[in-house]
């Protein structure tokens, strides 16, 4: 046993440096794309904001309810850098208040969403033939088959319309996607050699699924949680601009849009503020997946 | 001559670089005569073929050189002239015939505008009753059974050697005077490279084509090829009479690629060759196999060596003749 | 005799391999599928749709009344099968809006959504077409280089922000087009169709039809420009791919015209991706349609369908993401036909 504990030691250290070659490999083609980087610091900033919206935002009770008539309706100035809305709040204020609410939203879809589905992909793939595949498969196109934001709407129109529902909804509507990416990555992996030398090796299952089968598809996996994670705030303001999500005066950016998309023409730069928050997280998260899928392009 | 290239230069060029890939190619072609390029993977074969019918793809451009045919320069030919030698003079055998065949179209959609255009330079607008007969021929001549069947194919539906045999019926259409082969059999099973090779051979026969056989398979090379250029990472290094180079290779890389190859004759398997192809990004100044010389002395580094004789219709491009 | 029935046995085999057979019977399995989960969301979801139908004020025992009435103290599967049977009739329901039939509110609303639909359809083909086809033919030109940055634009810009904005520029600013619903004031179009455009052209009634056209231009435009910026990206990458292909050389190195090649035999190939994204496009059309005609006050199954959910209008909503559900899937169908008429290699995979 001792002499087998050096060996051991040594291979551990060699591995963990490779690890970290691989690292940095892929920070490395990460940093060849400009517009990637871009799309990084994009996320960190307004990440950054969020999580600090208290002390970034030059206005900070303005984010719930606050009303001061005599400031309202004012047009973007040094003071008020979005203008105010109909009740005197700053807008870039509540902007950065609904960033925290539009990461908080993917953390929580993405979270649920992406485990669940991978998870089940991975099995419904390995379970070839089976009634668990056809099961799973099944269900997924099923709610696959519907346009996603109809499908979204009609789940939170049956919930009471405040935010967390918001997110059920869109976790909901979500999951069937991730399925089927694992799902069809699997079933092309599935009957590779090293799989059933594994399995001939007398691998648990849980090994092969998570150990063999998983490693290999994180890279598109993580290249779609990004690229989601824009579309679910998509989704998630799509259905409070409706009316079915967050509710005023909760400061989502969705809702904010249809709020004071009531006062068109005149004070424009009230819905277009918020408007532009969404389209920014959009294209941050779009700039960002494009790199990480570069990163992971040629493994 | 029929045809005659002299130092030609064919880069790649994208946004972050240029691959310097043929550096200064010669080679002269008599009518009749049948001469091969040999070289291994990556070493500019196909690229020259591209290169004289002027198809390179978009990101390719010719800084340098000159492609004489029938005395003009091919290079500075456009429209009708070009569009005339492709139709009617110069054919091309490419590499994969699954790759080269348009997957969405059936065979018969592709082989007929071929033939179109072709009787449409030659004053004749041909009925599809003229086409099919026509289709039928070629087909016959490159003894592809069934050929209605073939004709309402998709590519992928044919087995590989039915796609090669389909290629060249292609390429005999657009080729009275000149057939460029790029490893013309590489891609096929064992059992269907001899039937194609001797396919091609009494075609080329029968139609008295002059023919530039392209490939990495030395044996096919010596089999069906009057003279043999070696091609090595864009260089020419060596052309000979093709006995004459197989029996006494000159240039170094010549000696080691005869060597490599297994004879059933003789013991072991061969060596292979240390190294691998330049970058072509940042090539080597001098002469491209130098990293890789066993022979290799200062000056090769340095600069490219030229063109010396040897003795008569043998020529070598290396410091160790000079 | 024998042999007969072996032949028989052989073209049904033939029949259900068939391609384009499967894939019916599949959608059909999946619509019921739907059929399934629509009903869950709406009766076994909401806790208990009876009150939630009559309010919080409604005294219980009629609330009870209305429970039997929807069968809920019975099985699931016997309240699905009575459902379905339902479905099939076109007895959706009362509306709890407009307290009329909902198959009836459904066939007053849903022509208005077709046609902004398919004007949708058509500048999006368009769009998509032309763009992709300009910037792929000309690499890295001032033209190329300006459909992507729309690209990138369109793409990351939400349907209901290019409504809000189009509305703002087009209408209020600019003042060329409408801003509001289907048509102007006063003008009146005799209901043949239901779709005004093709009503106003029977009718001879050249004004109504001009004043249709434009009515439509910013909705379907909102629509559109998303979908377009996609499906522009797609081809031209596709274009530029596949015009340095071996198969597209080799018709060069035949002599075929530049422009035969390029609009024939590097176009197909190049267009079957940008079709087989038409299936998400269409989806995400139909949904965001829910979000422009809100905007525009546009008198269609969507706005309909979002007072419903606003309202909680059960029967409505069953309603209203039943036909949707039925039109995405006869949507998708046609759009793996055309995938399929257009890559023959979709069509003899087993």
């Amino acid at each position: 046993m001792q002499k087998t504990s050096v060996q051991e030691l040594k291979f551990i250290e060699l591995e963990r440096k490779i690890k970290r070659e691989n690292w940095r490999r892929m920070w490395f083609r990460f940093k060849k794309s400009k517009l990637s980087i871009l799309g990084l610091s994009m996320i960190l900033v307004l990440l950054f904001m969020a999580v600090f919206a208290d002390y970034v935002a030059p206005y900070p009770s303005h984010a719930g309810l606050h009303i001061a008539f005599k400031n309202a309706y004012k047009p973007p100035s040094l003071e008020y850098i979005l203008g105010t809305d109909m009740y005197g709040r700053d807008v870039f204020s509540r902007i950065i208040f609904g960033f925290r609410y539009a990461f908080m939203m993917i953390g929580l879809v993405l979270s649920l969403v992406a485990p669940t589905g991978v998870i089940l992909g991975l099995l419904a793939g390995y379970y070839r033939g089976t009634v668990i595949e056809a099961i799973i498969v099944r269900l997924s196109d099923i709610f696959i088959s519907l346009p996603p934001l109809v499908l979204a709407l009609s789940i939170a129109s049956i919930l009471e319309p405040n935010i967390f529902n918001a997110m059920m909804a869109v976790s909901l509507m979500w999951w069937p996607w991730y399925v089927k990416l694992t799902y069809s990555m699997t079933v092309s992996l599935r009957n590779e050699p090293f799989i059933l030398a594994a399995e001939s090796q007398g691998a648990s299952t849980l090994h092969i699924l998570f150990k063999e089968l998983l490693p290999i598809q994180l890279g598109t996996i993580l290249t779609k949680v990004t690229l989601d994670a824009g579309w679910i705030i998509l989704i998630g303001a799509a259905i409070s601009f409706v009316g079915l999500g967050a509710q005023p005066p909760t400061p989502e950016l969705g809702t904010m849009v249809s709020e004071y998309s009531k006062y068109l023409p005149e004070y424009w730069w009230m819905s277009l503020g918020p408007a532009a928050g969404i389209i920014l997280i959009i294209l941050a998260f779009n700039l960002l997946g494009d790199g990480i899928r570069d990163v992971f392009a040629g493994e | 001559m029929l045809l005659e290239i002299n130092d030609l230069h064919v880069y790649y060029k994208s946004y972050w670089y240029t691959l310097k890939v043929l550096n200064g190619v010669w080679l002269r072609l008599d009518r009749g005569e049948r001469i091969g390029v040999i070289g291994e993977s990556g070493s500019g074969k196909t690229t020259l073929l591209k290169s004289i019918l002027k198809i390179l793809p978009q990101n390719g451009m010719i800084p340098r050189g000159e492609i004489r045919y029938d005395g003009k320069d091919i290079l500075k030919l456009s429209g009708n002239e070009l569009s005339k030698i492709r139709r009617k003079e110069i054919g091309m055998i490419f590499q994969d015939p699954m790759a080269a065949l348009n997957p969405v179209f059936k065979i018969k959609d592709q082989l007929y505008d071929i033939l179109k255009y072709k009787m449409m330079i030659e004053g004749h607008n041909p009925s599809s009753k003229e086409l099919y007969e026509e289709a039928s021929k070629i087909f016959s001549d490159v003894r592809l059974p069934d050929p209605d069947r073939v004709l309402e194919s998709y590519p992928f539906q044919l087995s590989g050697g039915m796609r090669q045999r389909v290629m060249i019926a292609m390429a005999l259409i657009s080729a009275e005077k000149l057939l460029l082969a790029d490893e013309p059999t590489t891609n096929l099973d064992v059992t269907i490279q001899d039937q194609i090779l001797k396919l091609i051979h009494r075609l080329v026969m029968q139609k008295n084509l002059s023919t530039i056989l392209v490939s990495h398979a030395l044996g096919m090379v010596y089999q069906m090829t009057d003279r043999v250029y070696v091609l090595y990472a864009g260089d020419i290094m060596e052309e000979a009479r093709t006995r004459e180079l197989f029996s006494h290779p000159k240039h170094p890389y010549t000696q080691l690629l005869v060597a490599s190859t297994p004879r059933l004759s003789s013991v072991g398997v061969g060596e292979g060759i240390k190294g691998k192809l330049p970058d072509y990004r940042n090539p080597p100044a001098g002469c491209r196999f130098a990293p890789r010389c066993p022979y290799v002395m200062d000056k090769c580094i340095n600069t490219k060596p030229g063109k010396i004789q040897v003795n008569r219709e043998h020529v070598v491009s290396c410091y160790l003749y000079d | 005799m024998e042999v007969d029935g072996k032949t028989a046995l052989k073209r049904l085999q033939n029949y259900l391999n068939n391609y384009y057979f499967r894939k019916i019977v599949y959608s059909i399995v999946t619509l019921f599928g739907i059929s399934i989960l629509i009903f869950i969301i709406a009766r076994v979801l909401p806790g208990d749709p009876a009150r939630l139908a009559l309010g919080p004020r409604a005294p219980e025992d009629v609330v009870e009344q209305y429970r039997k009435l929807l069968r809920l103290d019975q099985p699931i599967y016997v309240q699905y099968y009575y459902w379905l049977i339902d479905v099939f009739h076109g007895r959706f329901g009362l509306s709890l809006v407009t307290f009329r039939d909902v198959l009836t509110d459904i066939t007053e609303f849903l022509p208005a959504t077709v046609e902004l639909i398919i004007f949708t359809l058509i500048i999006d083909i368009i769009g998509a077409f032309s763009l992709g086809v300009l910037s792929g033919r000309k690499p890295n030109s001032i033209i190329d280089n300006s459909v992507r940055i729309f690209a990138y634009a369109g793409i990351a810009i939400p349907s209901f922000v290019w409504a809000i904005i189009l509305q703002l520029v087009l209408a209020n600013w600019l003042d060329l087009l409408p801003a509001y619903g289907r048509l102007s004031l006063g003008i009146e179009v005799k209901r043949i169709t239901g779709l005004v455009t093709i009503d106003s052209l029977l009718s001879g009634n050249l004004i109504a039809f001009g004043d249709a056209v434009a009515h439509l231009i910013i909705p379907s435009l909102s629509l559109a420009i998303g979908c377009i910026a996609q499906e522009a990206r797609i081809l031209r990458a596709n274009l530029i791919e596949n015009v340095n292909k071996d198969y597209v050389l080799n018709m060069y190195a035949h002599g075929i015209p530049g422009s035969t090649i390029f609009f024939k035999y590097a176009l197909k190939p190049s267009m079957i991706p940008t079709v087989t994204i038409m299936t998400l496009d269409m989806a995400s059309m139909l949904g965001n349609a829910f979000l422009v005609e809100l905007i525009f006050n546009w008198p269609g199954l969507s706005r309909y369908g979002i007072t419903a959910m606003l309202r909680k209008d059960l029967n409505a909503i069953v309603g209203v993401v039943l036909v949707i559900g039925l039109a995405y899937t006869i949507a998708s169908i046609i759009i793996d036909l055309v995938v399929s008429y257009l890559d023959p290699r979709v069509r003899h995979r087993r």
